[in-house]
């Protein structure tokens, strides 16, 4: 090792970067262009070379990704995430493009080494490395990093104007980092094989340029991170890097293209790439030429979409402001926090929330890339195709009918994989209406794969390398988007039927935030029952029951708040309606939830309902009736109540209103009424009372209220009406009551006694009683139900009884 | 400098900006050397040193004016380098005066320019008005014009500062609208007209939450950029704010100080913050917003009244139960929505939390 003449001025060009860089990849190709190599070598997977024809498909669109997973299992994968402005991405496609193409090699470290690392406990990303960018931007006097590299690289050179000599600034980054890795000598981004996680992909690196020189000669390009380009100008010989990459691990790796999204890009850690604006980014490496014109066009044409009223007058201004503001803080040219201020204060009024609009559509924006029909399979295909031959279901374009029965395995593990590919707009299996009387343990689904959803699959690779993980990121994503409690509590009861315990924290999340949020009452209370029958019939594995349970409770509690105060708002007959069908849903949720506290608080609501002027009737009655069936009101005080819905004062619709809500839609309400004398006097004397006029009106409702009684209740209620109130009080005294001899008939109740027997002797048994068709399916698995079948089928008998 | 009517800074009780800061504004001037728009006194970069502080080459140590996101005076001052008129936005004790005055007193050495709005500010406040006794004795003519800042502002190419432009009467507000996209003010009953001059602009302050003002015309709201000032940034910076404004606002009353009141005013301004915001402080809970305000100002009256209730009918110390009711009428503004939005916030916000028991128990009793 000897420190010769900079091997950089007679070896290989080095072009060290800024990965996703747009400054970056114009410098490269006018680099390339004046260089003209023999081959083009990129920082990347060597696995990736066999890929590489396919990034010239006219298919191919970025932002696209290398990924590289072990073999034997998807989940454990690395990316190369690649935008149109990668310089990465522009040096392979400028190699592509040339005639005859120049040939183009990956030389990074193998992700056979990195994933066999990773297996081994080591961390595959590692601690971020000292920035190297940043201590530069302090030299300079930025505070920033990024925007040092803005103003000195990426917005030099504009679109158009060529800079004199495009190898000198690269001549120029590499000087500058050496002088950096001299002050940094140590770095902490992770080991591979017990080794410097950096030397040994340096050592790979230089390898692999060697091996290209003696196929090439010396004219290769190598295009890499430009912390990297000191290591690779220094002279070490081939014997210490063999030493060096001697015996590392490594494992059997599978490598795709995927296709990528911008933001992927945005997100840090995990698998994003940070880049923090690749929205804008694109748009520079796209723009050809006024890229802050054509930037407040693009922002001035979405807010419009979105009805804010922005004129061509107004782009114009932002464009002077975003270049006063440029000349203001001394920058070359106007940067995205400059077009963003100028936004804001023309375009948005000075507010934040349309800015968010155009941070969330432009800087980052939607664009997903697309990888060509041909191109070798993504895990997540090979995970499904695992899974489907696994459960021996297998892939038919003639539909048909699968009936799962929950309890076994094989069917449990089928429905998982449904119902998440479901989540992932996978719609290879619809649930169909099961067959009547089969159960809650079964699911019916339809099967038919359509060639399309093969498409989907590879759109689906974006959120993950298996089903399971890939429809977890979905739901979460979709969760984080919603907008609507509805949306969220349907995801939530999705998220439950797929397994997917690790979304649902995030679910959740997004379900306690919206119901925060949300100012109605009505839909709030929607929302409760699902989220109290999923707790109640406790699907969830683990740690998302205490979670689940909280939400519920904060939302019940939202509800007992909100209630009052909307059920008072002069809602009209229908909202009425309506809102006593949710007072009912939530007394029946919070009955699930089996919360002490909850319920007292929940009876308290109700009984301020019952007695709250400007309540609809059938409201307070409903509430009336609800805290009597539970015992929480005496009946002296619930006729009390009676007698003041029904009395003379109030307007006649409404006391019909109370009547029904009180003892209307089946429910019993008829049998109390006949068991009852004073409340069966109260509605009699009322009833006598309604003035003719009125009584057209009230007589619709009377009729829905009693016309849904059993016939039999019907006929009794009308023989206590015909014999009048005196008769009625001598009957009660004398014992028997209408219809019944003084004596037990033996022979008659015989019959009937031993069909009693057996229901008596069903609901003996120690096992949960009959359900009721609104629970969610049950999932095996924990606590399998032998009965339930035969409950069914007892709960008929019981009805013909 | 300018002489204005009223004196010099030295006798006068709150001195105008460009005499109290005077000798920065002068050594800016002199160590200014970018290009400075026609008839301002500091180029924009040297305006933004002004208001955001900093040192001079020469030594000199400029004061920062306004503590704040930088952006705000980058952006503001760039507003008036291209001519167009900046309306300053945001809820009271967010220093929209002050920024105005400062940027007024840096961009033309003359703050004094001022059309202060109310509900009565008649038209001539903003174009012009006339001599009556002279207009009788010799006709019209231009020497029976008494010009309005406006116009003062236009034909000299200086900046003119309008106050609380919402409280302005809308027929009023729209008179603006020619002077600022024409840039000429007609004189018809003369014929004639006043053109601006370059260098004149226009800053002007509202408040973006009071309700039953006179919300500005798109057709005006085009012809400004909007620059919204933030509420404090933190909480302990909120905290300290209040604190310093309760403690000199105290002694003007005459209040004995409170001990330990730094512990409520930390809560009013937790509550404050919170509901505002629309999440809790841990940014784990998202609460509701009612439709106050709930400003820094509001959150010191809240205080000051507590500490009041404290002296006089309490032990002097300032407790949850003083606070409470003060609180309870800042935030629950609209009977209906608010109070919903208050219990909500009571039951699952601060029933919750470690040692606000007291405070939850004194709300309680104060609910509606």
């Amino acid at each position: 090792m000897s420190p010769a003449a900079p091997p950089a001025r007679r070896g290989p060009l080095l072009l060290g970067v800024r990965h996703h860089g747009p400054g970056s990849a114009r410098a490269v190709r006018a680099a390339l262009d004046a260089a003209r190599p023999a081959a083009v070598l990129v920082e990347g997977p060597p696995e990736g070379d066999a890929l590489l024809p396919l990034a010239a498909d006219p298919g191919m669109r970025p932002p696209v990704a290398l990924l590289s997973h072990a073999a034997d299992d998807p989940g454990r994968a690395v990316f190369w995430p690649l935008a149109a402005f990668s310089p990465e991405w522009a040096a392979l496609r400028w190699a592509q493009e040339q005639q005859p193409p120049v040939p183009v090699r990956f030389i990074d470290l193998p992700a056979a080494h990195t994933l066999a690392a990773a297996e081994a406990g080591e961390p595959a990303g590692g601690a971020p490395r000292p920035d190297p960018l940043g201590a530069l931007a302090a030299a300079a006097g930025y505070g920033d990093a990024e925007r040092w590299w803005e103003d000195t690289v990426e917005l030099r050179g504009g679109p158009g104007d060529a800079p004199a000599d495009p190898l000198a600034a690269f001549e120029a980054l590499g000087d500058a980092m050496e002088a950096l890795r001299g002050a940094h000598p140590e770095d902490a981004s992770g080991t591979i094989g017990g080794r410097p996680r950096d030397l040994v992909r340096e050592a790979h690196m230089r390898q692999r340029i060697r091996a290209a020189r003696r196929e090439f000669g010396d004219g290769c390009a190598v295009v890499c991170g430009a912390w990297h380009v000191p290591a690779l100008r220094a002279a070490t010989t081939a014997a210490a890097d063999k030493r060096l990459l001697a015996g590392l691990p490594r494992t059997r790796v599978e490598t795709a293209w995927v296709p990528w999204t911008h933001r992927r890009l945005a997100r840090t850690g995990g698998y994003g790439a940070g880049v923090a604006a690749p929205g804008w980014y694109a748009h520079l490496a796209a723009a050809p030429d006024r890229p802050v014109e054509r930037w407040m066009a693009r922002a001035a044409a979405l807010l419009r979409e979105e009805d804010l009223p922005v004129s061509p007058a107004h782009v114009i201004e932002a464009v002077r402001l975003a270049d006063t503001l440029a000349g203001v803080r001394g920058r070359p040219a106007p940067g995205l926090a400059e077009t963003l201020d100028a936004v804001r204060a023309v375009m948005c009024d000075g507010s934040d929330v349309p800015l968010a609009l155009v941070e969330d559509r432009l800087v980052v924006g939607d664009v997903l890339g697309r990888v060509p029909g041909g191109a070798p399979a993504v895990p997540l295909q090979r995970d499904l195709a695992r899974q489907q031959r696994s459960l021996r279901l297998k892939a038919e374009p003639q539909e048909r009918e699968l009936e799962l029965d929950l309890r076994g395995p094989t069917d449990a593990a089928r429905s998982l994989l449904l119902h998440r590919l479901g989540l992932l707009g996978i719609g290879w299996g619809r649930p169909a209406a099961s067959r009547p009387g089969t159960g809650t343990f079964r699911e019916t689904w339809r099967l038919c794969w359509e060639p399309e959803l093969a498409v989907r699959v590879a759109e689906a690779g974006i959120w993950g390398t298996t089903v399971q993980a890939a429809a977890g990121a979905k739901a979460a994503a979709d969760a984080a988007a919603a907008r609507d409690l509805a949306e969220v509590t349907a995801l939530a009861e999705r998220c439950l039927l797929a397994g997917l315990s690790e979304a649902l924290p995030q679910v959740l999340r997004a379900l306690a935030d919206l119901a925060a949020l949300d100012t109605d009452a009505a839909r709030l209370a929607q929302a409760l029952p699902a989220l109290a029958r999923a707790l109640r019939y406790g699907d969830v594995r683990g740690t998302g029951a205490p979670a689940l349970r909280a939400v519920a409770r904060g939302l019940a509690e939202r509800i007992c708040v909100a209630l009052p105060p909307a059920c008072a708002s002069g809602l009209d007959a229908e909202a009425a309606a309506a809102m006593r069908g949710h007072v009912e849903a939530v007394h029946r949720a919070v009955g699930l939830l089996d919360d002490e506290e909850l319920q007292e608080r929940w009876a308290a609501v109700l009984a301020a309902l019952g007695v709250r002027d400007g309540v609809p009737g059938a409201i307070r009655g409903r509430a009336v009736r609800l805290l009597l069936d539970e015992g929480r009101l005496p009946a002296p005080e619930a006729a009390r109540l009676m007698g003041l819905a029904l009395s003379p004062a109030a307007a006649p619709a409404d006391a019909a209103g109370w009547l029904d809500g009180f003892a209307g839609a089946g429910a019993g309400g008829g049998m109390l009424l006949v068991h009852d004398e004073r409340l069966f006097d109260l509605v009699d004397s009322w009833l006598a009372a309604v003035p003719a006029a009125a009584f057209a009106d009230v007589l619709p409702l009377l009729r829905r209220t009693f016309g849904a009684y059993e016939p039999g209740v019907r006929r009794t209620l009308g023989e206590l009406a015909r014999r009048g109130p005196d008769a009625r009080r001598t009957a009660a005294g004398a014992g028997a009551p209408e219809g019944f001899a003084a004596e037990l008939d033996e022979a008659r109740a015989a019959t009937a006694a031993d069909l009693a027997r057996l229901l008596l002797e069903a609901a003996d048994r120690p096992t949960p009683q009959a359900h009721t068709s609104d629970e969610p399916p049950h999932k095996g698995g924990d606590g399998p139900d032998p009965n339930r079948q035969g409950a069914g089928r007892e709960t008929t008998g019981g009805r013909r009884g | 400098m300018d002489t204005h009517g009223n004196g010099t800074g030295a006798q006068a009780l709150r001195p105008h900006a460009e005499d109290a800061f005077a000798h920065e504004l002068k050594a800016l001037a002199a160590a200014d050397d970018r290009p400075r728009p026609p008839r301002w006194k500091l180029s924009p970069w040297a305006v933004a040193t002004y208001l955001l502080g900093g040192t001079l080459s020469d030594g000199t140590a400029v004061t920062p004016k306004y503590v704040g996101p930088r952006r705000i005076v980058e952006v503001a001052v760039s507003t008036l380098a291209t001519d167009r008129a900046l309306l300053l936005l945001g809820v009271p004790g967010t220093a929209k005066t002050w920024v105005s005055e400062h940027l007024a007193a840096a961009v033309s050495g003359d703050s004094t320019l001022l059309v202060q709005g109310t509900a009565g500010t008649p038209e001539e406040a903003v174009r012009y008005g006339w001599d009556y006794a002279r207009l009788l004795a010799r006709g019209p003519g231009r020497e029976a014009l008494v010009p309005s800042p406006v116009m003062r502002a236009m034909a000299d190419g200086a900046t003119v500062r309008v106050e609380e432009l919402t409280r302005i009467p809308a027929d009023v507000q729209d008179s603006l609208i020619t002077i600022l996209s024409e840039k000429t003010l007609p004189i018809p009953e003369l014929g004639q007209e006043v053109q601006a001059v370059r260098g004149f602009n226009l800053i002007a302050t509202a408040n973006d939450r009071d309700r039953g003002v006179n919300d500005l015309s798109s057709a005006l709201r085009r012809r400004f950029n909007t620059v919204v000032l933030p509420l404090p940034a933190t909480a302990d910076a909120e905290v300290d704010i209040v604190a310093r404004r309760v403690d000199q606002l105290g002694r003007a009353l005459d209040l004995p100080p409170a001990p330990d009141a730094l512990a409520e005013i930390r809560r009013v301004v937790t509550v404050f913050r919170e509901l505002r915001e629309g999440v809790t402080g841990d940014g784990r809970t998202k609460v509701k917003t009612p439709s106050g305000t709930l400003s820094t100002a509001e959150a010191i009256s809240v205080v000051t009244h507590g500490l009041a209730l404290a002296a006089h009918f309490g032990d002097g110390v300032l407790r949850p139960s003083d606070v409470a009711a003060g609180i309870l009428g800042a935030v629950v503004r609209d009977p209906a929505g608010d109070r919903v939005v208050w219990q909500e916030y009571l039951e699952a916000v601060v029933r919750e939390r470690d040692g606000w028991q007291d405070f939850y128990r004194a709300c309680r009793e104060v609910a509606p």
